[in-house]
């Protein structure tokens, strides 16, 4: 009784702690911004250099960044996935894509840095980027000799949505992160309030004067649905791990991952690139084993490997690039997750 | 008629497939509706991001939920 009394009050613990300030307020600006991003940015856009004409460098410099703007959750990402290998690019930036995508969209690098530090959301973020162009090069350089063929280009459709130049864009999304970054600032209450709410105006007169007809709905409607995607599944989350780490001894931990051994992020990186994480839970995980002991180092590994495999997503992307390609794509991600954790960990931590 | 919803399982996928139910009712308009859940099957109409709406094997939006209107628009054929 006593047992599961302990392990109740961790989860409701752990669940109060994300509904505390510093998390809301990062995570409210984020998901207006993933909102406006599914909404502003036209695929097609970003698609174009993915596609077989493209160059190179440009198919893997834009693989790498773009899950930012497109992706939240991998379901989307695995139908991209397949586009870009039999439309596009072809397999190498495929496979920075897939990568990089799930480590690097707003909602979890924002959580990343509210929950946990913004040193790990940075690190995450630029290791995703860096580990995900050097593991789809060595890919294409492993499978060079036989290049897929390719099922044919991507069709170009019309979009509905009017085009804003680049410069609204900026303008429209950096002040939306300026909101995002003052609200999570040290900065005094008051202070906070003053620039947000005058940030906000500011961009009530650009959605007024911008926006076409329906666009602000969509935008709203967009914001919407992604926190019914997120939001319950990442609380569930956060009371289960509340509940496991009370009751799990901290000794377990520290002696398995306590340490930054590569074997310790050897061990984080294969666990993370087996279990399926739900979007996001990932980080409710790797914070609740921090506060039991866990390395920066390891949980960095747990953090790269985690979103990007899965058994279920390996099933998946077996079925679309075969065996070998899978199975050197899962080796590559546990060797360079370990690797990347084990760096970060030995320099920064 | 026929109509494919191409999705892989997401919200907006479910949640285009309803709209399409909503649009035939609508419009009283009968169609045989499929959804298309195979990332193979998705490939090969060429689309990169779901979902997306098929009619008699033309690919008609793809990566966005169509208005009302819209959709209206493609199930009359105009």
């Amino acid at each position: 009784m006593q047992f599961i009394l302990t392990m109740l009050q961790g989860g409701v613990k752990e669940i109060i702690s994300y509904l505390s300030a510093h998390v809301i307020t990062c995570l409210v600006p984020a998901f207006f911004i993933a909102g406006a991003m599914a909404v502003l940015v036209t695929k097609g856009a970003v698609i174009k250099y993915f596609g077989s004409q493209a160059k190179r460098w440009v198919a893997y410099g834009v693989a790498s960044v773009s899950g930012m703007l497109l992706a939240v959750c991998s379901c989307t990402i695995l139908p991209l996935f397949a586009g870009i290998y039999n439309l596009g690019a072809g397999l190498g930036p495929a496979i920075t894509f897939l990568y990089s995508g799930p480590a690097i969209n707003i909602l979890a690098i924002a959580l990343t840095g509210a929950a946990i530090g913004w040193h790990m959301g940075i690190a995450r973020g630029v290791g995703a980027v860096l580990f995900s162009i050097i593991i789809g090069i060595i890919m294409s350089l492993l499978f060079r000799k036989d290049e897929q063929k390719r099922l044919g280009d991507i069709e170009s459709l019309p979009e509905e949505r009017s085009e804003k130049s680049g410069i609204f864009l900026i303008l429209f999304f950096g002040v939306m992160v300026a909101i995002l970054i003052i609200s999570t600032s040290k900065l005094a209450p008051w202070i906070k309030i003053a620039l947000d709410l005058s940030l906000i105006n500011s961009l009530a007169i650009m959605v007024h004067h911008y926006f076409v007809e329906g666009e602000f709905r969509s935008w709203m409607e967009e914001t919407w649905s992604l926190v019914k995607l997120v939001v319950p599944t990442l609380l569930v989350g956060v009371f289960l791990v509340g509940m496991v780490t009370a009751v799990l001894p901290p000794e377990w931990i520290s002696s398995y991952v306590g340490e930054n051994t590569l074997g310790a992020n050897f061990a984080a990186s294969l666990i993370g690139a087996l279990f399926y994480f739900s979007t996001l839970t990932e980080v409710p995980i790797v914070k609740g084993l921090m506060d039991l002991g866990m390395n920066q180092g390891p949980a960095l590994a747990l953090l790269l490997a985690g979103p990007a495999v899965s058994i279920p997503n390996l099933l998946v992307i077996n079925r679309i690039m075969g065996f070998k390609r899978t199975a050197a794509y899962f080796i590559l991600v546990v060797v360079m997750a370990t690797l990347t954790g084990w760096l970060y960990g030995y320099f920064f931590a | 008629m026929k109509i494919e919803v191409l999705g892989t399982g997401c919200a907006k996928c479910n949640q285009l497939e309803k709209d399409v139910y909503n649009a035939l009712a609508e419009l009283d308009i009968a169609a045989e509706v499929t959804k298309v859940k195979d990332i193979s099957k998705i490939m090969a109409y060429k689309v990169m991001v779901t979902p997306a709406l098929v009619i008699d094997g033309e690919v008609k939006t793809a990566g966005r939920l169509p208005r009302k209107e819209e959709l209206h628009k493609y199930i009359k054929g105009e």
